[in-house]
This record gives C-alpha cells, sequence and structure tokens, in this order.
C-alpha cells in the first residue's frame, strides 16, 4: 500500500511526500491539526492540509527566525512571540543565557498540545521556566501592550485561516506599540514566488512599512514550502539589520547552528531583482 | 394556514427548488435564460443564482395578488412574527414605510412623526400629501444623537392636533434608542390613531432574548421590518407587519401602486429562508450578536477616549430602551469626527462600517462575525486612536434642528420655485430635501423655511466629509425655494 500526502502550492502544482504512516489527526475549534512520519522528511506537522513544518528542514526557519535579529541586538531581554506552537522558535531562543522573559501567545491550545506529544525535535524547550504560554488570539493579546519589548517575533501560519489576522496593518501597528525603541519585529513573509503568495508578500510588506521607520526583507532556502523560496520581515524603529549587525558579539556567544552564520546574514538582506521589483511596485 | 405547513417549511424557496429541478423550457421573462444569455453574469453571479431568477408562474404565485406559495409564505411569516398578516416587499423598506404612511393617511390628513424619520416617512407625504406634525426627539447632547419620542411630546402633539390619522415611531432608531412604544400605542389609539413602527433596524426584537419590545408586540398597527439590515435576507427584502384590525385589502392597494410586478424571486425566496431561520436559530443568533456587541463596547471603551454607549443611555423617556445589539461608538474625545474614523477604517484598515456622522461610528454586528472580525475593528480603532488622536476638537453640540413649517411637503415640492446658492437661500421656503447621509435624517424638508443655522450646519457637514445629498444640485451649493 502507497500512502502520499499531497499539498497544492498552487491550482496548478503539487507537492507530495510518501507517508509511512499518519500519527495523529485531531480537529481542534480553529484547524485540523495532524502529523505524518515520513521517509524523506521525517515527522512532518499539517495543518489545514498546509505543511508547516518538517523534522529535516525546521532548522532554516527556527535558526533564520530567531538569530538574525539576536545578532543584530544581542542585549534582547524581553521577547513576544505570537504563533509558534511546534516550540521551534523558542527552543531556538532559549540557547541565549541573556534573555530573561518570553511570552508566547499560540491561538489554537492543540497544535501545542500535538507537538509535545509527537514533535519533540521542537518542543523540547516549552517548560523552560521563562516561558509564559498565553493561548488567546495575537491581535488581541498585542493591542493592549505598550513600550514592553525588545523583539516580537510573529511565527504565524498563512494570511488566510487563523492567521489571517496576523497580516494585516492594524496589527503591524499594535506591534510597534508594544515594542520598546530598540524594538525589532520579526514576522513570516510568505514567498515571492507563486503569484498568490507573492500577493501576501507584497501586502504585508506594504503594511509594515507604513508602520516603522525600518523595514527589511531576507530570505531562506525552505525546501517543504511552495517554491521553496521563503522570506521573513525585518522591521525596526532604529536597526539596519546589515550596518548594525554585532558580528564579532554574536560570533563570541559559541551558538552552533546548521544553517545561520554572520555572513549568510549579510548576504539574506541582498534579494533578487525580481523580488525587488515586487516589492517597489506598491 | 394550511395545517401540514410549519416553520420548518419554505413555501417559496421550495417551490422554486421543484421548478429548477424540472427543467422546464423557458418562453418567458427573463432573457438571460438561466444564465446561457449571458455568459459572464453567470460566472459572476453562479449558476445557480441566475438559475432561481425567474418571472412569477402558475406554481410560484404572483407578488401583486398571492393565493398560494406566496400566500403561504406571508402565513408563515405572520406566524414568526407575531402579526396578523404580513406583504412581502421587494423594493426596499422604503416601499414598506410608504406603503404604511399612504395606508393611514390621504392628501391633507396629518400624521405624528419624530424629525428623525427616515427620508422615505417624508418622501411618502410628499406623495401622498399628508401633512406632518413633527415631534422634538429629545437630543442627548454629549453625543450629539437624537434619542426617542417622548410620550410627553406625544401628547403634546396630540392635543394641539386632535385630528391627526397616526403617528409613526422609530423602533429603534439608527443608533439603537427606543421610544416607549406600548404607552405610544396606548395613548394614540385612545385618540383613534393608527401607530406604524419604522422597524428598518429592528427585525431581531421578534427573536431575540431580553431584547426591546417588538411594535406587533406592543400592539402596533403596522411595521416596516428591514430583513435585509439584521435579519440574514438580501438588499431590498422587506416585511411589512399589519396587526389586528388594518384593513389589508387596502394595503395591498396601496403596496401595489408603487411596487415592482415582476417581484424577484432571489429576494422573495431569501426573505421565506431568513424568516426560517430566525424562527429556528435566531435566539442564537442574536445572543451571539449581543455577546459580541458587549465585549467590543467594553474593549472599545477600554482603549480610552472614544466611548461605545449602551445601556447605561436608558432614562425610561427619551431613551426608553437601548438595542444592546448596536454598536455605536463617540469618537469627539479623541478629535475626530466619526466621519474621519469612518474613513480612516476603510481607507488605511480596509475595514467598511455602516456609518460615520458628524460625532459617532456605527458598526452593525451579527451573528456572521468571527472573532477575528471584531479584534481587527478593536485593534485599528486603537490605531487610529494612536496615530491621528489629536485634542478634543470644536464640534457643533447638536444635530437636532427644530424645523418651521410653512407648506407641505408635497406643496412646497411641486410649486414653481428658483434656485439660490445655498448661503444665500435662508428666510426662504425650502422646496427639496438636504440630507445628511448617514444616518438619513432630514435636516430640511420640503415646506421648511431656511434658517442661517441650518446653512452653517450645512456647510459644516460637507466640511466634515459627510455625503449631503437630496437637493437637485448634486454639488448641494444651490438649494430650490418656492417662489
Amino acid at each position: 500500500m502507497e500512502l502520499w500526502f499531497t499539498e497544492e502550492h498552487t491550482k496548478d502544482v503539487r507537492f507530495s511526500i510518501r507517508v509511512e504512516r499518519q500519527l495523529v489527526s485531531v480537529k481542534s475549534r480553529y484547524q485540523e491539526i495532524a502529523v505524518f512520519d515520513t521517509k524523506e522528511f521525517g515527522k512532518v506537522l499539517a495543518l489545514d492540509g498546509y505543511v508547516m513544518l518538517t523534522e529535516k528542514d525546521e532548522f532554516i526557519y527556527h535558526e533564520m527566525i530567531t538569530h538574525v535579529p539576536m545578532a543584530v541586538n544581542p542585549d534582547v531581554r524581553n521577547v513576544l512571540i505570537i504563533g509558534a506552537g511546534d516550540g521551534g522558535t523558542v527552543r531556538e531562543l532559549t540557547r541565549y543565557k541573556t534573555i530573561e522573559h518570553i511570552d508566547m501567545v499560540e491561538i489554537d491550545e492543540e497544535v501545542v498540545n500535538v507537538c509535545k506529544e509527537y514533535l519533540t525535535k521542537t518542543s523540547c524547550e516549552l517548560n523552560d521556566e521563562r516561558l509564559n504560554i498565553y493561548y488567546e488570539d495575537g491581535l488581541k493579546y498585542v493591542r493592549r501592550k505598550n513600550n514592553e519589548y525588545d523583539l516580537i517575533i510573529v511565527d504565524s501560519t498563512d494570511p488566510f485561516g487563523p492567521g489571517e489576522g496576523l497580516f494585516t496593518k492594524e496589527f503591524y501597528g499594535n506591534c510597534y506599540q508594544a515594542l520598546n525603541e530598540k524594538g525589532i519585529l520579526i514576522n513570516q513573509h510568505e514567498s515571492p514566488y507563486y503569484e498568490d503568495d507573492a500577493a501576501s508578500m507584497v501586502r504585508a510588506h506594504k503594511n509594515i512599512e507604513s508602520v516603522f521607520e525600518y523595514s527589511f526583507v531576507y530570505q531562506f532556502h525552505m525546501p517543504t514550502y511552495p517554491s521553496g523560496h521563503w522570506l521573513f520581515g525585518f522591521a525596526s524603529k532604529k536597526y539596519d539589520p546589515v550596518k548594525d549587525l554585532q558580528q564579532d558579539a554574536w560570533n563570541k556567544l559559541g551558538i552552533t547552528t546548521g544553517y545561520y552564520n554572520t555572513e549568510l546574514h549579510k548576504g539574506a538582506f541582498a534579494l533578487p531583482n525580481y523580488v525587488k521589483e515586487l516589492l517597489n511596485e506598491q | 394556514m394550511k395545517d401540514y405547513l410549519s416553520q420548518n417549511n419554505t413555501p417559496i424557496h421550495e417551490a422554486l427548488k421543484k421548478h429548477c429541478e424540472q427543467r422546464v423550457v423557458h418562453f418567458d421573462v427573463p432573457g438571460h435564460k438561466g444564465g446561457r444569455g449571458n455568459k459572464e453574469l453567470k460566472y459572476f453571479l453562479g449558476e445557480q443564482c441566475l438559475k432561481a431568477d425567474v418571472n412569477s408562474m402558475k406554481p410560484l404565485d404572483n407578488l401583486c395578488h398571492p393565493i398560494s406559495v406566496i400566500k403561504d409564505a406571508q402565513e408563515l411569516a405572520a406566524e414568526a412574527f407575531g402579526a396578523e398578516e404580513v406583504f412581502f416587499i421587494v423594493n426596499g423598506t422604503t416601499a414598506a414605510v410608504q406603503a404604511m404612511v399612504m395606508s393611514a393617511c390621504k392628501q391633507g390628513e396629518k400624521i405624528i412623526l419624530p424629525r428623525n424619520v427616515h427620508r422615505s416617512a417624508i418622501n411618502a407625504l410628499i406623495l401622498c400629501g399628508a401633512v406632518p406634525v413633527y415631534v422634538n426627539p429629545g437630543v442627548n447632547g454629549e453625543l450629539g444623537i437624537p434619542l426617542g419620542m417622548s410620550v410627553e411630546s406625544l401628547i403634546d402633539a396630540i392635543e394641539k392636533n386632535p385630528d391627526a390619522k397616526a403617528v409613526m415611531v422609530n423602533n429603534p432608531t439608527y443608533y439603537g434608542v427606543c421610544s416607549d412604544i406600548k404607552k405610544i400605542v396606548d395613548v394614540a389609539h385612545a385618540h383613534g390613531m393608527m401607530v406604524l413602527a419604522d422597524e428598518a433596524h429592528g427585525t431581531h426584537f421578534y427573536f431575540g432574548e431580553n431584547m426591546p419590545l417588538s411594535a406587533m408586540e406592543a400592539g402596533a398597527d403596522m411595521a416596516a421590518v428591514s430583513m435585509h439590515k439584521t435579519g440574514g435576507s438580501l438588499t431590498q427584502s422587506s416585511f411589512l407587519l399589519c396587526n389586528k384590525g388594518v384593513d389589508t385589502g387596502y394595503v395591498r392597494q396601496i403596496i401595489n401602486l408603487t411596487q415592482t410586478t415582476s417581484g424577484s424571486y432571489l429576494l422573495l425566496s431569501s426573505l421565506d429562508i431568513s424568516r426560517k431561520n430566525l424562527y429556528l436559530n435566531g435566539k442564537y443568533i442574536f445572543e451571539r450578536t449581543v455577546e459580541f456587541t458587549r465585549y467590543a463596547r467594553e474593549e472599545i471603551n477600554a482603549i480610552g477616549g472614544y466611548y461605545a454607549f449602551g445601556d447605561e443611555l436608558v432614562n425610561k423617556d427619551t431613551v426608553f430602551a437601548f438595542d444592546p445589539t448596536k454598536l455605536s461608538v463617540n469618537t469627539r474625545n479623541i478629535g475626530l469626527a466619526g466621519i474621519e474614523v469612518y474613513d480612516l477604517l476603510r481607507d488605511e484598515y480596509d475595514i467598511q462600517i455602516e456609518f460615520g456622522d458628524i460625532g459617532n461610528i456605527l458598526a452593525i454586528v451579527s451573528g456572521g462575525e468571527r472573532e477575528l472580525e471584531i479584534e481587527r475593528l478593536l485593534s485599528a480603532l486603537s490605531e487610529i486612536k494612536r496615530i491621528h488622536g489629536r485634542e478634543k476638537a470644536q464640534t457643533l453640540n447638536q444635530e437636532y434642528i427644530d424645523p418651521s413649517i410653512k407648506l407641505t411637503p408635497h406643496e412646497a415640492f411641486f410649486a414653481p420655485k428658483k434656485r439660490l446658492p445655498i448661503e444665500e437661500s435662508a428666510g426662504y421656503v425650502s422646496a427639496e430635501f438636504v440630507m445628511c447621509y448617514p444616518p438619513g435624517i432630514p435636516i430640511l424638508a420640503p415646506g421648511e423655511l431656511v434658517t442661517k443655522e441650518i446653512t452653517d450646519y450645512v456647510r459644516y457637514a460637507k466640511e466634515k466629509g459627510c455625503q449631503v445629498t437630496g437637493t437637485e444640485d448634486m454639488d448641494t451649493e444651490y438649494l430650490n425655494v418656492v417662489k
């Protein structure tokens, strides 16, 4: 018997992974959560039929979403994470001894429960004592915060479904208010490649740019996401992520990584011409 | 009512479904023939929609003269709303309001109405020649909104005009304010006057729990209910409810004077299906609506500056009750006009709300929201305050201007007239409407004296970006006055 998981990357493009067996399938209040075991990618987490992470390539995503801002401001103490129920972002952040406090706001408690049970590779630090988890809507949580965080990481799903509100201008504006004057916002920024993803990417960028003094986009290679070419946003009130990179300070920390390094950091902000054109089109 | 019919039935919808299944060959209108004759329209609206867009025919009854499925559906609606008889209206609630007024009053007869009636009521007076007697609704000075009609001011109007034929009442107003409709009915009936209720914003009063009293329950004679506003049916579809003692044969004739003879089955079936849904699920739907609104009100008030008002306004007089589903927010203390907040929400945050006037915005909440939408609205309001908020602006204190009536609306509208720049029109009698839209309450109606206060207000409302309409001149620079 053959069992294949298929995700439509576009209406006309499909991406399939052979599944050894399905470990769990839960329907929460917000979405359908499934974990598969696969030969090629190890365990795979899918939400509403979209691959969120695989054990084989999650390190790329989680290193790039955390170490880039930490290398610009290694002095970050107080962090807010929106989404990130799989725990991978928390795992990377807990490697910094200087971080004092992490608030994680995940709308769907079921995602955390499933990941704690089936995806220990990413959920291993979800019991860190510096971490507080709140199960509520990120939009609602951040609206009440003022001048509190050094870093906000928006590790969201796509701009449809439960993550929809996390791509809006009002959300980015509320994040601006929740950050202090040194604050950095990192967000999952979709992909520039396929048309629908690119439209979301341009829209998110336009919304962030209208709120923050500095707004940049950086890229990384994500084999199991549509097209494999994926982006994060870097926005801040005072930092230029390349000029203000604390290369030596970060390297002295001796954090071992599989993808990230400070040379790659600088290169990640250099964008292909077609992406630049998309961003300038607005 | 036929004894095999229950509220689970949808007679028009069921007949329409059966008709579609029969694959009838059409040599009648409409000419799009189920979409085959207009492909772009079919792709845009959907095939099912075009297939259901048919003309009246034997198995589908006729709106002008209902004897089968439309009659059945109207009887089910009557049961659901506690009315004696219901008419399905497809020309908007405007048509229902006009049918009420014209059924109750003939040329030269008086009707007592609060000034903040919808323009459709005054338009009905232009058509039928009835004479308006306006009751000054109280005004909440802080919020700048017109309130309900107090029983005391109604009694005063009745004593001065004992020959009036009818009293009209908003249940509720656009802002959610209810009058003491029970007492109004008692007083009016004691003087032999009919009570007509504009329930354009009151559909949910019939189905939600702990709602203000509905017109039928209060004993009003007729009520115009915008099913399409909070009842879930398609835009332009509406109910006209009649209570015991109303000559419904005459009402039907009045409706047929102006209503289309090609009643849309899309609209009719939407009324039918929505009535069933409200009857079966209305309690839950409006419970959810009230819960969303209560939460939003608390959160908006916690932002500071904004004032989302609710039942604390109730004074058992001009605010006898407040509609708990209404999310009305006063914006003056963040230094922005309601209309400015309305525009910012639309232009900057892709959020469309119902209206903004000079001091307030109104968001319509229904059972159709998800938490996400509510949170987006709250977050956007918080952002608007952070980015655009300023010192409390100098604003006009009230929107209510007491009219001085010189001619009936009918006389003034059809009188010989001349055109003047609006600034120079003070002292003349207006021959036309000036509306500030929304909320669609007249600043001037035909037959009323123009004053400087009024021309100042028009200029101010225009500066603030309100849509000022009603005049023949599309830019409202000029006003037609009676020669």
